[in-house]
């Protein structure tokens, strides 16, 4: 008897994401025939609320557009206004503004490494991610004083310098991590259930990539050596020796591997970035906060986020708000329109596993 | 890969390994997790160093700061009485509020967990809710990382050997892009406000000159004081020393910027077109004003908008009172005065030069060919000295030295001169006496803190090569027989606690007499009103009590036709409270004639 087409809905809560979002599932069997994406769980305003809070005030909203992974937010967010008002920022902030950056690319992969694993059952994997991204997170609370939220990269600069020691607690935890790597590898890369469940899913047709607007490792595992570290370097990311990942299958697995690869290379920035970092002033004071106006114009930036390039465009109108802040995220791309074909054909059991490979943020789809 | 990849299948395996590893995490509520050094925890409040300018509410884009009232806090000048309270269901943790705290005071702690059922209990008091918190302090500002910008733009002035060769002003003034630099600091916090006398608009006028908007900084100013270029270079600014970034830095310059405003209007013409007022049709009410001095003119200035037909009885050649002839015009030249003075004749204030109340018409006419008097005359006659020898030629009042200064004289006062007093009187007798020629010794009782002078003045006195002595108390003028002043004899004193617990007091040093060769000596030790204008009746109506005329709070004394502002009145003295005395008799009048 042939089964009759039934409508699921995966969500809004589930494990795929961090966050809230529903996908509705059109599925006969365990196949998906369609599937369309519902977002609008997680809407705050971001993009509003900015054009009534003044410049400083905003710097402190920009983190919440990605929970797992704020800084890119504050770093193109100080940036844009930098460009704006033309305002200098000393070396030795853009070196440890590319070490907080790092840090977070690491945080970020290894949530994602639990995210992974455990929509593929593999729990304890996300166990071992989650608790080693705590190293990293004690790394920032020492850093900024906040474990998830830093609100640390702003105008001028950053806001406190590094700590005494600051720098030996750094390398230690990159030896810790890249010892531990080896272990994930045991425990998830070599697995061959993990392969089994993503090699071929979740494919991405190379020739469209572009075209669609896949970005980050997504993109550079569908063979194309994308990353705006390397196309358009911000910040000192010239001054550094690194690699991309690369993977040609473009599937699950193929991101994943771009992923395992790109741990190591931040792990080895960061080690660049201690070693290399200058001494000096880290941070070119702004003006009294309550009067800083922003001279009119506009300025677009974008960075290297874990998902992806990350741009931020910001209009000034010469007030002491902003006219217009315009965030350009990749997980709207991924997750809204692009995560609706990945999913015909797909079976059930994929869907919060393919929308993981994607680095889906759904508070950044809703900013 | 085969289909069965043996190793893919063992490899998980060795997770079990971890078996005998220590766990990472810890065992809460037994033990801790240590928060680090710069946690961003909950608040606490020092409610001592706090003084409630409402900054970090300002600043809190959660709104989740309310400056409240706590019973055992009484606000005091330069403190709102006011602290913050945190929702910290609000709060996000930003400690963007630490960054702008002007003070210092809040900051946040290593305090991680707070549980209660009880939602109010989120409601914060840091520094009450938590007092224990100043032991955990972890979030800190200090003056480098603190958002408030504590370092004055500096105010060009005039060399100081420049300065003794004429009475051209020493401050040269702020430009417009030094004066847009120092309005931005201002936080707003409106502290100054409830210290001013005349409670200016301080924080509008100096956001309007941050925004580059000058002539509406100068209405904003003539608000309340038709004298705004006057304070603006001579008021004796109680503002700035409640200044909230004078904790830890430097007052914004209140006074500077206020006088960066008023200079703009270049003119009695272009100041009218700027402030362009409202005046209001004539109501029919006469009003004749006793003194044109600060109290005097405010009155008239605010009485003449309002449609009253205003007089003012002025003794000497100009108008000013005080300001004009008891200011050095190093410091206040006569030009910037009278544009201020013209425009107020141009929008219908009638000033009598030269006529002396009591000489060339009778305070009797006044009053009785006028629906109310306000009586603005200022403490003109100098205190003696009290030493003798004081009968001697060459010993002057420091009030007259300035009054035949001011009115163009150039007396001799020979080479070297002793001013007597520590306040802006004797500083400014000093600083003529210099520019006259003169080598200039000022002799003070106590020590040079001490000096009621601004210290402003008392810096460009040094500048200036004024000799100060502190702790000396001049006991004897001594003159030759022609009964002209060569010396002043003095002791030097010692500061001793007071038993009492006032201030210390200088006692005499027994055996530390000496003698100063001097040409003529200065006495700058207080002045009084001169009330010989009024008649027995008059004084019999007014009551005066200590050399003060008394008066209610609406500036009305007994007589309620005779209303009296300035120094005749305040304890204070200063041109900015004869200028509040002056705006709140308007008030007082209108409400009492036009009832």
């Amino acid at each position: 008897m042939r089964e009759k087409a039934t409508t699921l809905y995966l969500g809004p809560q589930h494990p795929g994401i961090t966050g809230n979002m529903m996908v509705k599932l059109k599925v006969e069997g365990d196949t998906i025939q369609s599937a369309s994406t519902h977002v609008g769980y997680l809407h705050r305003g971001f993009e509003k609320l900015m054009e009534r809070r003044n410049w400083l005030q905003s710097f402190t909203i920009l983190c919440r557009i990605c929970v797992p992974e704020p800084d890119p937010n504050e770093e193109n967010f100080a940036r844009a206004v930098e460009s704006i008002e033309g305002r200098e920022v000393p070396e030795r902030a853009k070196w440890i503004r590319a070490m907080v950056l790092e840090l977070a690319r690491i945080g970020t992969y290894l949530l994602w490494f639990a995210g992974q694993s455990g929509s593929a059952g593999l729990y304890t994997m996300g166990q071992w991610s989650i608790g080693d991204r705590d190293y990293i997170l004690d790394l920032f609370e020492e850093l900024t004083g906040g474990r998830i939220y830093h609100m640390y990269i702003w105008p001028g600069g950053v806001r406190r310098d590094l700590p005494k020691g600051f720098k030996d607690k750094v390398l230690q935890t990159m030896d810790y991590l890249e010892k531990r790597l080896v272990q994930y590898d045991k425990l998830m890369f070599d697995n061959t259930i993990f392969q089994k469940r993503a090699k071929g899913i979740g494919w991405i047709d190379p020739a469209k990539a572009i075209e669609w607007g896949v970005v980050g490792a997504p993109l550079r595992a569908a063979g194309i050596a994308s990353d705006v570290r390397k196309d358009d370097p911000y910040e000192i990311y010239d001054k550094l020796d690194f690699e991309l990942g690369h993977a040609t299958t473009s599937d699950v697995w193929g991101r994943s591997q771009v992923r395992r690869f790109e741990i190591e290379q931040s792990i080895n920035m960061v080690r660049q970035i201690m070693d290399k970092m200058p001494e000096g002033e880290y941070y070119n004071r702004i003006p009294n906060p309550m009067k800083w106006e922003v001279p009119p114009g506009e300025a677009y930036v974008k960075t290297e986020s874990a998902r992806g390039e990350f741009g931020f465009y910001v209009v000034s109108d010469g007030s002491n708000k902003p006219r217009r802040v315009h965030v350009k995220g990749p997980a709207y791309v991924h997750a809204v329109t692009l995560l609706e074909d990945l999913l015909k054909g797909a079976n059930i059991s994929d869907v919060s596993f393919i929308m993981n490979s994607l680095g889906t943020c759904p508070p950044e789809i809703e900013r | 890969m085969a289909f069965f990849d043996i190793k893919g299948l063992v490899n998980p395996l060795s997770t079990l390994k971890q078996f005998g590893n220590k766990p990472h995490t810890v065992e809460y509520p037994k033990k801790h997790k240590e928060t680090a050094d710069r946690y961003r925890g909950l608040h606490f409040n020092d409610l001592e160093a706090c003084i409630g300018c409402g900054n970090c509410s300002t600043i809190c884009m959660n709104e989740a700061i309310d400056m409240i009232h706590l019973d055992n806090i009484e606000g005091s000048e330069g403190d709102s009485g006011l602290r913050p309270r945190v929702d910290n269901g609000r709060c996000c943790w930003c400690a963007l509020c630490v960054e702008v705290c002007p003070t210092g005071s809040l900051n946040m702690t290593k305090q991680d967990i707070f549980i209660s059922s009880d939602a109010d209990a989120f409601l914060w008091t840091p520094g009450v809710s938590n007092p224990e918190g100043k032991d955990i302090l972890s979030f800190t500002s200090d003056e480098k990382t603190s958002l408030s910008l504590f370092d004055r733009v500096p105010m060009p002035e005039m060399e100081g050997e420049e300065r003794v060769k004429s009475f051209a002003e020493t401050m040269l003034y702020y430009t417009e892009e030094a004066a847009r630099e120092e309005a931005s600091r201002c936080i707003s916090c409106s502290l100054c406000t409830e210290v001013c006398p005349d409670h200016m608009h301080i924080p509008e006028y100096i956001n309007a000159i941050a925004r580059g908007e000058d002539e509406d900084s100068i209405r904003i100013i003539y608000d309340n004081n038709p004298l705004g270029e006057m304070c603006g270079k001579v008021c004796t600014r109680r503002c700035e020393d409640v200044c909230a970034l004078q904790v830890r830095g430097d007052a914004v310059a209140i006074r500077w910027l206020k006088e960066y405003a008023m200079s703009r209007a270049e003119t009695a013409d272009i100041l009218k077109e700027i402030v362009n007022p409202d005046i209001q049709p004539a109501n029919g009410k006469k009003i004749g004003i006793v003194g044109g001095g600060p109290a005097g003119l405010t009155a008239g200035y605010y009485l003449a908008l309002k449609g009253f037909d205003v007089t003012i009885f002025e003794a000497n050649e100009y108008a000013g009172g005080m300001v004009m002839y008891g200011i050095p015009k190093y410091r206040l030249p006569m030009d910037s005065l009278n544009k201020q003075i013209d425009y107020m004749k141009s929008i219908g204030v009638k000033i009598q030069f030269n006529t002396k109340v009591g000489k060339d018409i009778s305070f009797d006419d006044i009053y009785k060919n006028h629906d109310a008097v306000f009586v603005g005359v200022g403490f003109q006659k100098p205190y003696n000295i009290g030493i003798d020898g004081e009968e001697a030629n060459g010993v002057i009042p420091a009030v007259s030295l300035l009054f035949d200064v001011n009115s163009g004289k150039t007396p001799d006062l020979g080479h070297k001169v002793v001013v007597i007093g520590g306040g802006n009187v004797a500083i400014d007798g000093a600083r003529v006496s210099r520019r006259l020629g003169s080598e200039v010794v000022i002799m003070y009782r106590r020590r040079v803190e001490d000096m009621p002078a601004d210290w402003e003045e008392i810096e460009g006195a040094e500048v200036e090569a004024v000799d100060i002595m502190p702790q000396t108390i001049p006991i004897e003028i001594i003159s030759d027989e022609n009964n002209k002043v060569t010396g002043i004899k003095y002791l030097k004193a010692e500061m001793k606690a007071d038993a009492g617990g006032g201030r210390p007091r200088p006692v005499p040093i027994e055996g530390s007499e000496a003698i100063m060769e001097v040409s003529t000596v200065i006495g700058a030790i207080g002045q009084e009103a001169d009330y010989s204008f009024l008649s027995d009746e008059y004084m019999n109506k007014i009551e005066i009590n200590r050399g003060r005329m008394v008066v209610n709070d609406q500036q009305q004394t007994k007589d309620p036709k005779i209303f009296a502002g300035g120094d005749a009145v305040n304890r204070t003295a200063d041109a900015i409270s004869a200028i509040a005395d002056g705006y709140r008799a308007v008030k007082a009048i209108e409400k009492w004639l036009m009832k």
